[in-house]
């Protein structure tokens, strides 16, 4: 038991580098997608004694929408738009590993001081949370293509619901709720945007919007 | 205890051109061709050996001492790394450093000798395994210190012995990915280019002749066995408690290691150069995030 959920940690470490590394899209979406299922495996490895209504319902939704329909949306864009891969992003894919590593550190060091008084699970949840809060960050600022920021910020979303898991006892729900719904909006909104901006201007590199203006 | 060390070394020492063998088998069973013998190597080195050496006049005496000395580092490399649980010859705390540097100081020699060579050529493949090598080096000294982390010791034959489960296969991942750069294997470099111009290793040693390319192909071979040894203790399943177990284990383990390479230069292509920094640093990532996590 104890070394399952090891591996699926250390399973979703890596599965951040990936994310931080890959250039191409489409993988980085299955990578995503593949983090979902992983997060929601151990969702039901942590609570599979004291399973109620209130969390078979976030699971699913948890399943749905990050493992079907965002990934979807997603990859129906990029099939469109026939982007294959964020070419020259802010931060190169070397360095975005070194940093990664650097983040890794970080999460770990401010993860040792705080105790978490009413956890369900190992304290190697927080410095990993964290992580995949801090990484869907920097490959949020770090990348150009909006798609990929998309990701980041999705990404971003699984290490607040791996933190929400560790307190998952009381009133996650809720919120946990609230942000998956906001996520959802976020997408779908960004998808017809990056749809659109991409359909007009043939490009779809956030920076370029920074020098709009008007005529 | 006497025993065990002394086959563990006669092994080693007599059964490491067998590895170039097993890995021409996989290749060749993937193209569907019959390939070589298994025992190629010692036909070589047999014919080899017979000849005599050819001396360019530009050359001098490090040209003659680089091959003696890859072979002697392979040698030493041999007694200080342990298969399975097996003790080795020489240990003593923080051994695993003088590892690190013995291949260092092996590679010193050969690149001296590629430049001595005065060849534009050879100095082009020096620098490229020079630059290759800086970026493998960090990932197999954090590997090896994520290992003495995780068993509380800094020497390599008592580190194996009280190893904990813990990360040991992004571990084994990251020193597979420092064996097939060191090596020279596939995805860093295809030992099987002869005069091509994206050669790295091959390209140094293209002046060596008769018994001294014999050398340094043994020096090759041991160094190939020594890190396919580190990477099966790593995999062999700590449930092994006797010492003959072990070493049989990880015999066992060191060929599906070597297999491995077979299977991994046959399914994939040559990395650009350019992108081949970015594999080592992914390298030694991994071995930084076991570190981290050992000692969290």
């Amino acid at each position: 038991m104890n070394s399952i959920f090891n591996f699926l940690m250390i399973l979703l470490i890596l599965l951040n580098f990936r994310l931080l590394s890959s250039s191409r899209l489409i993988p980085c979406i299955h990578t995503f997608v593949m983090q979902a299922v992983i997060l929601t495996l151990v969702a039901w490895l942590t609570h599979r004694h004291n399973l109620n209504i209130h969390l078979i319902i976030l699971m699913s939704v948890n399943v749905i929408l990050k493992a079907i329909a965002l990934p979807w949306m997603l990859s129906r864009v990029a099939h469109k738009r026939a982007i294959s891969r964020e070419l020259d992003p802010i931060v190169g894919y070397t360095a975005s590993l070194i940093i990664g590593a650097l983040l890794l550190g970080i999460s770990v060091l401010i993860s040792q001081p705080l105790y978490l008084s009413h956890t369900a699970v190992e304290n190697f949840f927080l410095p990993i949370s964290l992580f995949t809060i801090f990484s869907g960050l920097f490959i949020t600022i770090a990348r150009k293509k909006a798609i990929t920021q998309v990701l980041g910020y999705m990404v971003m979303e699984n290490g607040i619901y791996t933190f929400g898991m560790a307190m998952a006892i009381h009133e996650p729900f809720i919120v946990e709720l609230s942000v998956l719904l906001d996520i959802f909006v976020a997408v779908l909104i960004m998808g017809v945007a990056i749809f659109h901006i991409s359909r007009e201007f043939d490009h779809m590199d956030t920076d370029r919007l920074s020098v709009l203006r008007d005529l | 205890m006497k025993y065990i060390i002394t086959t563990h070394l006669l092994f080693t020492l007599i059964l490491c051109p067998v590895i170039p063998g097993i890995i021409q088998k996989v290749k060749a069973f993937f193209a569907g061709r019959k390939g070589k013998p298994v025992l190629q190597m010692y036909y070589d080195w047999g014919k080899l050996l017979r000849k005599g050496a050819v001396y360019s006049r530009t050359t001098t005496w490090i040209f003659k001492a680089s091959p003696l000395i890859s072979v002697a580092t392979g040698i030493i490399g041999v007694m200080l790394v342990p298969l399975g649980k097996t003790p080795n010859l020489l240990s003593f705390p923080g051994d695993m450093i003088l590892l690190v540097y013995l291949f260092g100081f092996a590679r010193f020699a050969t690149v001296l000798a590629a430049l001595d060579t005065g060849s534009a050529f050879e100095g082009m493949g020096a620098s490229r395994e020079v630059q290759f090598s800086m970026l493998a080096e960090p990932a197999m000294l954090l590997g090896l210190c994520a290992l003495s982390a995780l068993s509380g010791e800094t020497s390599m034959s008592t580190m194996f012995t009280s190893l904990q489960a813990g990360t040991r296969p992004v571990l084994a991942a990251a020193i597979f990915i420092v064996l097939l750069a060191e090596n020279s294997r596939i995805p860093f470099d295809d030992p099987n280019t002869h005069l091509e111009l994206t050669m790295i290793h091959e390209v140094m040693i293209l002046d060596h002749s008769g018994p001294d390319l014999a050398f340094i192909e043994y020096g090759a071979a041991l160094k190939f066995w020594i890190y396919a040894s580190l990477t099966a203790s790593l995999i062999v399943p700590p449930g092994f408690s006797g010492e003959w177990k072990s070493l049989g284990a990880g015999l066992i383990a060191l060929i599906l290691v070597v297999a491995a390479v077979g299977i991994v230069e046959s399914v994939m292509a040559r990395l650009k150069l350019t992108r081949v920094p970015q594999l080592l640093v992914g390298a030694t990532i991994l071995s930084l995030i076991s570190l981290i996590l050992i000692i969290r």
